[in-house]
């Protein structure tokens, strides 16, 4: 509720964050309600499609042709974008390309922006640093709207407010748009929305927009919305500024026959969303007059060069996997730290933060596969989290911090024990020993652990342990053969 | 223009490195050939073409255009006019605003149709609606193509106005988005626009509520 974006680098770990959202009962019941609504329609729309398996195989090999020739794609999208009147920025990192956009805007010699949702502004806090540059950035889309409004952070890819259920939508408005008489069905509140964005549609002159699809053919961008707002910003303002990672490139227009299928019916459940909006470059009288595209890395290039990790960046952003998540359904959205979250930002965020930030992510699973079945372009989260997983334990342990790795140390001792059987029966009676100030009897004579002291408490925080057998196997085995039986 | 020459550099710059880095992390430049041979070796065994006889095919394009909370009629070619003027009256829209070459049969008289002249947005508010023609139809989802040509009119004219009612040709429905995107590939530059009803959310308990931007109201006439 702070208003402070969801920051990687400074927010709590996921053990943490989780423990907190676990306790507010409000949140996990909006969040099931929502998720369920969405993974029903799901599975109605993607059952009429006898093709989907064919869709999804087409979906992941265009991803993946993309990705294997990324730099072809982004020079021929330059190029060809160009040449239709749109001018091509690029940016090696986020304070790059909000420098250029903030740029971009004074340029346009407004000090407002109408946005559309878009994840990568997000993902760079650029709302921040418009603001800072003393330029007012409003959000259209109602969830948006509804986030910005409430100082909130975004729970979901998709459906970033749906955290919030209608009474508390309803506080938020009237207190911010000064309507003391709204009434609160789902019509009244859109309906505030609406007078409240029209003033600013007809009047704000610069829009920022993210993208769905470049198309690198054409030097055509592709938006895919339901509201409208998407196309406002687009048609009205007289400067557009849309900023996109480098792994929205799609190689041909004939392509978006595929994702088009696969997006919506993953998003949303919809057969297609209300509108998707297709425009290439500048037109005469219709639309912006002047048109910038923002290319942006920010790490992108890093999870391109990791071989296991690069399938990450075949996400076309549906929220899939979020909404079957065993996980994120009881956790809701920002206890990931990170506007990406649930599974693929269990996978994206610690990889755009070069694995230096957001390191319990790969942990935050239950590697159930729920997230790889109902991925539109087929990609294997799980395996992707066990690789991550390896990458942290083997930066943590490595080098002279790794000695003093209080786990890696352990695991170590663990293997010194394991290899001597000596020293293993040894470890045996210490144990039994050690445990037994800890163990508490149950009503069946049954011994359990409720606590384990230090880095062991990880375990028992959330299960108990049963105390260890008073006779080993091999003690059994071994007195059964001097007794003769 | 100092300023201007510093940020085409860094941006120069920039595009330099990102492309630097993502030859290395690929081990490897990309040429046209090798993407081109890649792009062609996709497997594409999804539906492509249509089994439908023609009334089959519109009958799901009004089932999934109901769906989508759109108003849907039939009608013979000469009766079009006919068509408009009771959905008109029906709604109570009287101020329509039309895009530049739309056909002039389709207007019926005793309302006033105001071509589109790249008025502001501001007075394209005043309109109680905008009637429009369309490039094509997908029956599978509900869709309809707009595109900026004749009769299509640019993007505003069928955003800004609160109501919406569009013409579309029996002949100019497929059944699938691959065919769709077929027929649009010889125009994939012109700007375009695919709505499946009217504008919508369902940000609130993911509850569906019609209208909250773009037009409210949708009304497609299918000429037989």
């Amino acid at each position: 509720m702070s208003g402070v974006a969801l920051d990687p680098k400074t927010s709590p770990v996921f053990p943490m964050a989780a423990k907190a959202a676990l306790g507010d009962t409000q949140m996990r019941k909006n969040v099931r309600h929502a998720t369920n609504v969405i993974q029903t329609k799901r599975g109605r729309v993607v059952g009429e499609m006898p093709d989907w398996q064919q869709l999804r195989e087409a979906g992941k090999q265009i991803r993946q042709h993309t990705m294997e020739h990324l730099d072809f794609y982004l020079e021929q999208f330059e190029e060809n974008c160009t040449r239709v009147g749109g001018v091509v920025h690029w940016a090696r990192d986020a304070e790059e390309a909000k420098r250029i956009v903030t740029g971009l805007v004074k340029a346009s010699g407004s000090d407002e922006v109408i946005k559309i949702k878009s994840m990568t502004t997000e993902e760079i806090h650029l709302n921040d640093a418009l603001e800072a540059a003393g330029i007012h950035a409003y959000e259209t889309d109602l969830a948006e709207l509804i986030i910005q409004l409430g100082q909130d952070q975004p729970s979901h890819i998709v459906v970033p407010a749906l955290h919030k259920n209608r009474q508390q939508i309803r506080e938020i408005f009237q207190r911010k748009m000064n309507l003391p008489e709204l009434g609160e069905s789902p019509q009244d509140l859109a309906d505030a929305a609406r007078m409240f964005l029209r003033e600013k549609f007809l009047r704000v002159k610069t829009g920022v927009s993210g993208a769905n699809f470049l198309i690198a053919e054409t030097g055509g961008v592709c938006i895919v919305e339901s509201e409208g707002n998407g196309r406002m910003c687009l048609t009205l303002p007289e400067t557009l500024i849309t900023i996109a990672g480098i792994d929205k490139v799609l190689p041909r227009f004939q392509d978006l026959e595929v994702v088009l299928q696969l997006l919506p019916r993953s998003a949303t459940g919809e057969r297609m969303n209300p509108y998707n909006s297709i425009w290439t470059g500048v037109k005469e009288g219709d639309g912006p007059r002047a048109f910038h595209v923002v290319l942006m890395d920010n790490a992108r290039t890093e999870i391109l060069a990791d071989k296991e990790g690069r399938q990450t960046l075949n996400c076309i952003r549906c929220g899939a996997c979020q909404n079957v998540c065993p996980v994120y359904r009881q956790t809701g959205g920002q206890a990931y730290g990170s506007v990406y979250a649930g599974p693929i930002g269990a996978i994206l965020t610690p990889q755009l933060q070069e694995m230096h930030h957001a390191q319990s992510l790969p942990y935050a699973s239950s590697l159930c596969g729920a997230c790889y079945e109902v991925c539109p372009v087929k990609i294997n989260i799980p395996e992707v989290l066990i690789h991550l997983r390896n990458k942290v334990v083997k930066q943590n342990t490595a080098g002279i911090v790794g000695l003093f790795d209080v786990e890696a140390g352990a695991m170590k001792a663990m293997a010194m024990i394991f290899k001597s059987e000596r020293r293993f029966r040894a470890a045996q009676r210490l144990g039994r020993m050690a445990e037994t100030p800890l163990v508490r009897k149950d009503g069946r004579g049954v011994g359990w652990i409720g606590w384990l002291p230090g880095m062991l408490g990880g375990w028992t925080q959330v299960r108990d342990l049963q105390e260890m057998p008073k006779e080993t196997f091999r003690d059994w085995w071994e007195k059964r053969r001097t007794n003769g039986n | 223009m100092g300023t201007e020459m510093t940020v085409a550099n860094a941006s120069s710059a920039a595009r330099t490195e990102i492309l630097r880095r993502i030859r290395v992390a690929k081990g490897g430049t990309s040429t046209e050939a090798a993407a081109q041979s890649g792009w062609g070796h996709v497997t594409r065994e999804y539906r492509r073409t249509s089994a439908l006889e023609t009334e089959a095919l519109l009958e799901l394009l009004e089932d999934r255009l109901r769906d989508y909370d759109a108003h849907v009629v039939r009608v013979g070619a000469d009766d079009v006019a006919d068509a408009v003027s009771k959905i008109l009256t029906t709604r109570g829209k009287r101020r329509i605003v039309v895009p530049d070459g739309l056909t002039a049969e389709w207007l019926p008289e005793g309302f006033e149709f105001v071509t589109d002249d790249g008025m502001s947005a501001t007075s394209l508010d005043a309109f109680d609606g905008v009637i429009t023609g369309s490039t094509v139809a997908i029956a599978v989802t509900g869709t309809v193509i707009l595109q900026n040509i004749a009769g299509q009119g640019r993007r505003a004219v069928t955003l800004v106005p609160d109501y919406h009612l569009c013409v579309v040709k029996a002949t100019d429905v497929v059944e699938t988005v691959p065919q769709a995107m077929e027929k649009l590939s010889g125009t994939s530059e012109l700007t375009t626009t695919f709505f499946s009803g009217p504008s919508a959310t369902a940000d609130i308990e993911m509850t569906r509520i019609k209208g909250v931007h773009g037009p409210r109201h949708l009304d497609v006439i299918l000429i037989m």
